[in-house]
């Protein structure tokens, strides 16, 4: 088992033997295995080394001749070093760039604060143009490669440092702009989660059963747009939503749920993630203990939430 | 000097009425860069009516030569010269920075037929030449790009980025301009910070560099047929040029960085400019 954003890459790789339509930017980082893409598809993949500037700017000169264009490094730096150039290059002119941002969240465990993304879907979500999509395991990642490449507006992929527990059947395919219900336990809550908390939110949904309590989850594969319909209807079905998330608790996943239910079926919330703080080195799962993150504390917070009329 | 007299009069006069363009523009928005626009015409006129591979009928036409005005708030004489090509008509020129207009306070190649690239922000426009020559390699073209920067934008670190980038990956089909009117925003770029010398640090990068009187239109056509030639490393024009080039009260007056004129001033602007004497 890979982690999805090699899952990503591989697949990349192997669709760049029958398509010749794409080219990479790499910086000088082991993201998603593309860094020597040029070996096998000569002067169809470049090194810019440590400049995201320049790395950025770069992929949208060539997306403006028409060419597609994948830039995969680290998302705390691409989506802050670079932010500027998005912004101004890439979603303003609204080119074909797909941003795969790996190496988010508490997920990446030791390297710690300065390399934790916890604002980056925060950020790329304020973005006019930018759509973003996140995989829950290599399955989906894979999935989603396939699908970026027919995909013309800008985007943001975002991708995890080590592998996630494979949730998906091997013939899963991903759709863009619609979320997944993984599991249908019951009508006492909805469980709507992301990226690598989707298995966690799976297992928490098992343990809320054994509490009797019921719970959904859904699996918000693309954040932005975000599927306001399947939100809508999970919530007119349990009135209480929790969302789940690795990045901070503001700007992400529960910020755009809670945009959706507000202005269309005000629902009563609870917003877990990371608790507006940075990372810090450690295992992931000692990490996201220190943010109740971890499904038997999500399931007893599910459980107090679901237990106040 | 190895340009025909003819040639160099005719792009001369169509400078002449680009830099007449610019201050209509301006004067009539009553907002706008003129001094960065005037320092560049003769680079502009020369690029776009001499040496860069276009067809107006077709501005997306995937073999012609690029073109990003980095320092885009300089865009009107932009504009003005893609009027004159024939991507729009003369009463668009009306319209600058205006709701709903194509012509935007900055360039934006979404609105603007026959703009290349977006800009506004500076210190990112030779990247994304690179990035387009880069793109010539993976599609087997053999287009040029050009990128026409401020000498105040060299304060931007991004810059020295593409410069070292470029050089590395032996990227010939790029060219870079640096309009080096001497002047920034709020005064002086040797004061505010000096950036020599400029000369020494492109080559440095790697770059072949050329030097030369940026208001010179022979020159600009002669560092063109120059830089054409060089194999194997880009090259960068340095051009050494007057803010606000051709009308008197606006030459190397640093308020004119971006002061609109008004109607009496743009009169008496235009009538220097055509007349090519003080008024």
């Amino acid at each position: 088992m890979k982690a999805d954003r090699f899952e990503f890459g591989d697949e990349l790789i192997l669709q760049s033997a029958t398509r010749k339509d794409f080219v990479v930017c790499n910086p000088d980082t082991q993201s998603c295995g593309l860094e020597f893409f040029d070996r096998i598809n000569p002067n169809h993949a470049f090194m810019f080394g440590i400049a995201e500037q320049n790395l950025v700017d770069a992929a949208a000169g060539i997306a403006s001749c028409d060419t597609k264009v994948y830039v995969s490094t680290f998302a705390v730096f691409l989506t802050m070093r670079s932010c500027e150039q998005i912004r101004q290059f890439i979603c303003y002119p609204n080119l074909d760039v797909t941003l795969l941002g790996c190496h988010t969240g508490l997920q990446i465990g030791k390297d710690g604060g300065t390399h934790t993304a916890v604002e980056d879907v925060g950020i790329m979500r304020s973005l006019p143009n930018m759509s973003i999509i996140q995989p829950s395991d290599g399955i989906v990642a894979r999935s989603m490669a396939r699908f970026s490449l027919d995909f013309h507006t800008p985007l943001y992929v975002r991708l995890h440092r080590s592998p996630l527990p494979e949730i998906h059947r091997s013939d899963y395919e991903f759709r863009f702009n619609h979320a997944d219900v993984l599991a249908d336990l019951g009508s006492d809550v909805a469980i709507v989660t992301t990226g690598a908390m989707t298995y966690k939110a799976l297992e928490t949904a098992e343990l809320l059963k054994k509490k009797g309590i019921g719970a959904k989850v859904v699996d918000v594969t693309t954040l932005k747009p975000i599927d306001a319909e399947t939100l809508i209807r999970v919530a007119a079905e349990t009135g209480r939503v929790v969302t789940l998330e690795d990045h901070n608790i503001y700007g992400g996943l529960g910020s755009a749920v809670a945009e959706v239910l507000s202005q269309n079926l005000p629902t009563r919330m609870l917003i877990l993630g990371i608790r507006d703080r940075f990372g810090e080195s450690g295992d992931p799962d000692d990490l996201y203990a220190m943010h109740r993150m971890m499904p038997a504390q999500v399931a007893e917070d599910i459980e107090a939430f679901v237990r106040v009329k | 000097m190895s340009q025909s007299v003819e040639k160099v009069e005719e792009l001369q006069q169509i400078a002449k009425e680009l830099r007449r363009d610019v201050i209509y523009m301006v004067s009539r928005a009553k907002s706008g860069h003129v001094g960065g626009s005037l320092s560049a015409a003769e680079i502009v006129t020369a690029l776009y009516f001499s040496e860069m591979k276009l067809d107006p009928a077709q501005p997306k036409w995937p073999d012609r030569d690029r073109f990003i005005l980095s320092k885009g708030h300089c865009c009107p004489i932009l504009y003005a010269a893609l009027c004159r090509k024939g991507y729009f008509s003369r009463e668009v020129l009306d319209t600058l920075r205006k709701v709903h207009s194509p012509l935007q306070g900055h360039p934006d190649m979404r609105k603007t037929p026959g703009l290349d690239m977006s800009s506004g922000s500076l210190g990112n426009g030779l990247s994304i030449g690179l990035g387009m020559a880069l793109a010539a390699r993976a599609n087997e073209k053999n287009y040029r790009v050009y990128v026409l920067m401020g000498d105040g934008e060299q304060e931007e670190g991004a810059v020295w980025e593409a410069a070292m980038a470029a050089s590395h990956m032996k990227v010939d089909n790029l060219v870079g301009f640096v309009d080096c009117n001497k002047l920034q925003l709020i005064g002086r770029v040797a004061e505010i910070i000096d950036i020599a010398p400029l000369a020494d640090k492109w080559r440095a990068f790697g770059w072949n560099v050329v030097q030369i009187d940026g208001n010179d239109m022979e020159a600009v056509l002669d560092a063109l047929d120059k830089v054409r030639k060089v194999k194997g490393k880009p090259s960068v024009i340095l051009a050494d040029t007057v803010k606000g080039k051709g009308v008197s009260f606006m030459e190397d007056q640093v308020q004119w960085h971006s002061k609109a004129p008004n109607e009496e001033e743009a009169a008496r602007a235009i009538k220097e400019i055509m007349e090519g004497e003080k008024a």
